[in-house]
């Protein structure tokens, strides 16, 4: 195992190569074919009446007006479609030997709503605007009951209750511990404790969510805007009964999603049900309100976090508590979310006992779920800063700290004390990278000219590794976690009579850039031009059953089926070269696009050729090759593949106003070698800038009554390119053993990397100032504050978090504009 | 994001529309940019039934000097503000104001009628004390600034009224400096601040102006730290101790962003900044 500087390309292969998206020019020319751009004949809108309460009993539904309309073809509640489900909307955790208070959750509320958006009605009805004006006039009496939104509240005594019938709003303990952690602790030198706010995020990707259900004689097609067709095809089947080959599900162009496309939602089902019912297409598009309330958000945690560590710098072990706010519901994976994080709650470092207990909470508020990162963000925020607060107390460089407990790269595949195998790494290489794309030494002497004019100066750094791959069926399905499903994925090549390929995947890409990548991995195994393979995905009715895309996946499990099937072309290909060529199978080699006899290369065919002779052959093929050029690969990982990197931020502080600015961001990352570093460069901007997003901008708050108070994008502070800096990215390149490609995932690691630099270079800034903790986000009234608290001034910080925040709120609107109806004049 | 119904009206005189104005009563609303009531509308937070959009009407754009003052069309939008230079402080506040898009949609007119207090230009006509003349069924009136703005959205002008001028006095020999305040650029301010500093010719504060934005429900003047500057001396310790005054007496209402105290904080530290460009420190 080797790192090795960035190369360009590997032979004269497209692997490699920084290629440019094939998918681009369609969606930057208006071309791309975006859920809402389809239109079928005698479509039916739907919009959804939602609570405005936060808990409440539902006392009567007056649907008389809205049904009075001429446009409105009928509404229905749960009451009315029950009938039409043979299940509940699933939730798939099912850990052995655990209980999780696990509600029914069905597409519409009955009896009562549990959180803001609740949905208890569904207007069906000929006109897209008149379902919304419909959907008002259906009247909802409600009886409110006593909501909570803190998760630590909710778990005292006497807290009212989600769910009246499990007696708690505690859903689940979970807990994994490895080494002698009580050892650990007892004979520590120093003990460093902190309790961490991860808060709630949204997703919120540009394109909202949306579908149309079409029933076509005894099929039904949803169309939808979801990053998992394949998955939404059986867990619609489970909860209406309709047999999985009568129903298909297409992912058309998706417009980011960041995670929040991962589930089956209520919508989806509805439209299914309601299509079939009405026999005739069910169209809904989400606004943008409604993305804000009932998508699932994403972290929402308090960890409580103890480190031990001995006088010379080891890191002896961990202990964590996680209190999770899990909202009222369960979608697929709420409650296992929490958890994702525990594989590399050990970080980069050998920390050899380590110990950490999962708690689940019910509350009014939508549920949590999978975002970018899911777990691992979390997890490395408390590692990363932890490790900082252990470096402080014992007077030592943080790097060096780093340094001293990180797991060398000679001891790769390394079994952490939780029984996770990481398969390679080279932690100091990252490291040492990155600090010579930043130059340290120059950095802190520019800070300490600076810190003598008053501007406040800091650099924060992450080493983090995390995992990806999902996932071997073994470990995450029923024999292994617990998971209903399985990990592996599917690829199926096809080459036609004239030596074009098209590569079906069973992965569901919605903006990363596979038919780029995956043709590049198919181009050079078929000798082709990736011009000329075709990349289909995301349609339950072509190509083989897949796990689609989520969990940085794609690439280390989908891209490795994409190789192997396209080796298995090629291994076919070669045997009816050789037949056409008189020549032995193992004589024929590729070289430069054309498969050739071994120290013949004037007697060499290409891919068209052999292509043609395969569909149409000149000559009689032996009797044991069979016709066509098509194969198909179910690939199944032996292991998780563990990505890694270095990241520094640097940034300056306001100090007089609490506003912070990125003045550099730097990363090194490896995720094995690049199939196109352009893609990943542009996963890697983007994972940086959600992670920035969330450890300076943004928040999901729900006020004490339940009421979202973030329903848009003026108060949800989701950054712009005006408020991200230039990144500085670099790579090294440590294969992966796991797959023949060598690669690991990076569509999450900006993501899971950024929040701590970020944290620790304000935190660093601030430190001449007294500052000792920062909790995000970062904003400057939170900066400022703390400030003030550490300078002994009168208006430090209350303990800004969630709900309890809102003390010091009046609780309006960021901008004044969408509070109240009054306004004058011309606007 | 679907607004509830409304019938659109496009007149091709300011009579037309002044009358269409009196016809519907309150369920009329006049639509010069839309950027700020369409997304009203689309929240259904406003759900005014008939739109009447002043685009046709002749006569409402433009920027003119005219006596010592400029003259502003309504409908003149931020983005030719911002490009002309030589209207000083209203092309700072309007280059400012959320982005490009918005200043390519959004008139000066609408966004006085609006009479939002954490938007840039009342502000910035409060401070250079400048006024709007409007005309309705009851004829062509003035309105100075300060009489303009009463309230959290709600401005003196009657519901049939149209703002057919904006006149700003061009504040020749003055510096100027607009400080807005926003946690990211596109936002309506946090605070903003918008100062006039005219110098004597001994260097000395010959007039000063400081408007307030964001900081109560209406633009307000700084009239504490205005009165502590005038007729001082312009160096960094007398615009400290004026800049300490400039919440003095403010109840800024507080909100997801920023408490009260936490205002009246920006209020003061960017108050000092504005001043110190303005008097070219």
């Amino acid at each position: 195992m080797s790192t090795v500087e960035q190369p360009a390309t590997r032979g004269d292969g497209f692997v490699g190569r920084a290629m440019k998206r094939k998918e681009d020019p369609r969606m930057i020319t208006g071309r791309g074919n975006y859920i809402d751009d389809l239109a079928l004949p005698g479509t039916l809108w739907a919009a959804l009446v939602r609570s405005p309460e936060a808990h409440a009993k539902i006392v009567s539904i007056d649907k008389s007006a809205a049904e009075e309309r001429s446009d409105v073809v009928g509404v229905f509640t749960h009451e009315d479609l029950k009938g039409d489900f043979a299940a509940p909307m699933p939730m798939v955790w099912d850990p052995p030997g655990m209980e999780v208070n696990t509600p029914e959750h069905w597409p519409l509320a009955g009896g009562e709503v549990k959180h803001v958006g609740d949905p208890v009605a569904i207007v069906i009805g000929t006109d897209r605007y008149g379902v919304v004006d419909a959907a008002e006039g259906v009247i909802v009496e409600y009886e409110p009951l006593p909501a909570v939104v803190d998760p630590e509240a909710a778990l005292e005594d006497g807290s009212p209750l989600v769910w009246e019938q499990f007696g708690t709003n505690k859903t689940h303990e979970w807990s994994i511990a490895g080494g002698d952690v009580e050892a650990a602790f007892a004979d520590a030198d120093v003990v460093v404790k902190q309790r961490l706010v991860n808060h709630r995020t949204a997703g919120a990707p540009i394109e909202t969510r949306g579908c149309i259900a079409d029933p076509r004689g005894d099929r039904v097609t949803l169309y939808s805007a979801t990053q998992i067709p394949h998955i939404a095809r059986f867990v619609i089947s489970l909860v209406t009964g309709i047999p999985e080959d009568k129903l298909r599900v297409v992912a058309p162009d998706v417009g980011g999603a960041f995670g929040s496309k991962i589930n089956v939602f209520a919508e989806e089902v509805l439209a299914v049900v309601l299509a079939r019912r009405l026999g005739r297409p069910v169209k809904w598009i989400e606004s943008r309100s409604e993305n804000m309330a009932v998508v699932h958000h994403g972290r929402d945690q308090i960890d409580y976090v103890e480190f031990a560590a001995k006088r010379d710098g080891t890191v002896t072990g961990c202990r964590v508590r996680v209190v999770a706010d899990l909202g009222a519901y369960y979608l697929q994976l709420t409650p296992w979310i929490p958890q994702l994080g525990f594989p590399v709650a050990t970080g980069c470092y050998r920390m050899p006992n380590i110990d950490l207990k999962f708690e689940g909470v019910f509350t009014n508020k939508f549920p949590t779920d999978a975002i970018r990162g899911a777990g691992r963000p979390e997890a490395t925020h408390w590692i990363e800063l932890m490790i900082n607060k252990v470096a402080e107390e014992l007077g030592m460089d943080p790097l060096e700290l780093r340094r001293k407990n990180f797991i060398p790269k000679e001891e790769f595949p390394f079994t952490t004390p939780l029984e996770i195998t990481y398969d390679s790494g080279d932690y100091h290489g990252t490291l040492d990278k990155l600090l010579q794309n930043l130059d340290l030494d120059a950095f802190r002497r520019e800070q300490a000219e600076l810190r003598e004019r008053g501007v406040y100066r800091g650099v924060g750094f992450s080493t983090y590794v995390e995992v990806c791959g999902l996932a071997p069926s073994r470990a995450v399905g029923p024999q292994g976690v617990g998971i209903q499903g399985a990990g592996w994925e599917s690829a199926m090549v096809r080459v036609s009579p004239s030596g074009t390929a098209t590569v079906y995947t069973g992965t569901s890409p919605h903006g990363q850039g596979h038919d780029t990548g995956f043709a590049q991995i198919a181009a050079d195994r078929l000798g082709l031009d990736p011009e000329n393979v075709e990349v289909i995905h995301g349609d339950t009715d072509q190509g083989p059953w897949g796990w689609d895309t989520y969990g940085s996946r794609t690439l280390a499990v989908g891209g490795e089926a994409v190789a192997r099937a396209a080796q298995k072309v090629q291994a076919k290909a070669k045997r009816i070269c050789a037949a056409m060529l008189e020549a032995a199978p193992e004589d024929i080699e590729l070289v430069d696009n054309k498969f050739q006899v071994r120290g013949s290369p004037d007697k060499a065919w290409t891919m068209a050729e052999i292509a043609g002779a395969a569909h149409i052959p000149p000559q009689e093929l032996p009797a044991d090759i069979e016709p066509g050029l098509e194969e198909t690969s179910f690939y199944d990982p032996e292991n998780f593949v563990f990505p890694f990197g270095a990241h520094a931020c640097v940034v300056e502080v306001d100090a007089d106003t609490g506003k912070v600015d990125i003045v550099r961001y730097l990363s090194v990352d490896d995720c094995g070698p690049a199939i196109n570093p352009m893609l990943i460069d542009g996963q890697v901007h983007g994972g940086v800038a959600h992670a920035i997003g969330q450890a300076l901008y943004e928040q999901v708050i729900y006020d004490e009554s339940g009421q979202l108070v973030t329903g848009t994008f003026v108060d949800y502070a989701l950054p712009t390119a005006a408020e991200l800096p230039s990144f500085e990215t670099d790579r090294t390149e440590t294969p992966s053993p796991v797959n023949t490609l060598g690669v690991k995932g990076v569509g999450e690691a900006g993501t899971i990397a950024a929040s701590p630099a970020v944290t620790a270079a304000v935190m660093d800034a601030l430190k001449p100032l007294g500052v000792t903790w920062l909790d995000m986000p970062l904003t400057p009234m939170r900066v400022w504050q703390a400030i003030q608290e550490a300078q002994g001034g009168g208006d430090g910080p209350r303990r800004t978090e969630q709900a309890r925040d809102l003390d010091e709120h009046a609780g309006g609107s960021a901008g004044s504009g969408p509070t109240g109806p009054e306004e004058g004049g011309a606007s | 994001m679907i607004p509830a119904e409304f019938d659109y009206e496009a007149p091709e005189s300011l009579e037309e529309a002044i009358r269409m104005l009196h016809e519907n009563g309150e369920d009329a609303k006049l639509l010069a940019g839309g950027h700020s009531l369409l997304p009203l509308m689309k929240l259904r937070l406003a759900a005014p039934t008939v739109l009447i959009d002043l685009r046709r009407i002749p006569g409402l754009h433009g920027i003119q000097r005219e006596n010592g003052s400029w003259r502003l069309g309504p409908m003149t939008r931020h983005a030719d503000l911002q490009d002309a230079q030589e209207l000083g402080v209203v092309a700072r506040a309007a280059s400012l104001i959320a982005d490009q898009q918005v200043r390519n949609r959004g008139t000066i007119g609408g966004s006085l009628a609006h009479g939002d207090p954490a938007s840039d230009l009342p502000t910035v006509l409060l401070a250079t004390e400048g006024e709007v003349t409007a005309r309705g069924t009851g004829g062509q009136r003035t309105i100075a600034a300060a009489d303009l703005f009463q309230d959290f959205l709600t401005t003196s002008l009657a519901h049939d009224e149209v703002i057919t001028e904006v006149r700003l006095p061009a504040m020749d020999g003055y510096g100027f400096g607009y400080e807005k305040f926003t946690r990211r650029a596109e936002d309506w301010a946090m605070v903003g601040v918008c100062a006039l500093v005219k110098k004597a010719d001994d260097g000395s504060c010959e007039d000063v102006r400081i408007g307030l934005t964001h900081m109560a429900s209406t633009p307000l003047r700084a009239s504490a730290a205005e009165e502590a500057l005038r007729g001082q001396g312009l160096d960094a310790e007398s615009i400290a101790r004026a800049a300490e005054q400039a919440a003095e007496g403010t109840e800024p209402p507080g909100d997801l962003n920023a408490t009260p105290d936490y205002k009246r904080h920006l209020a003061r530290t960017l108050t000092g900044r504005a001043l110190r460009e303005a008097a070219g420190l």
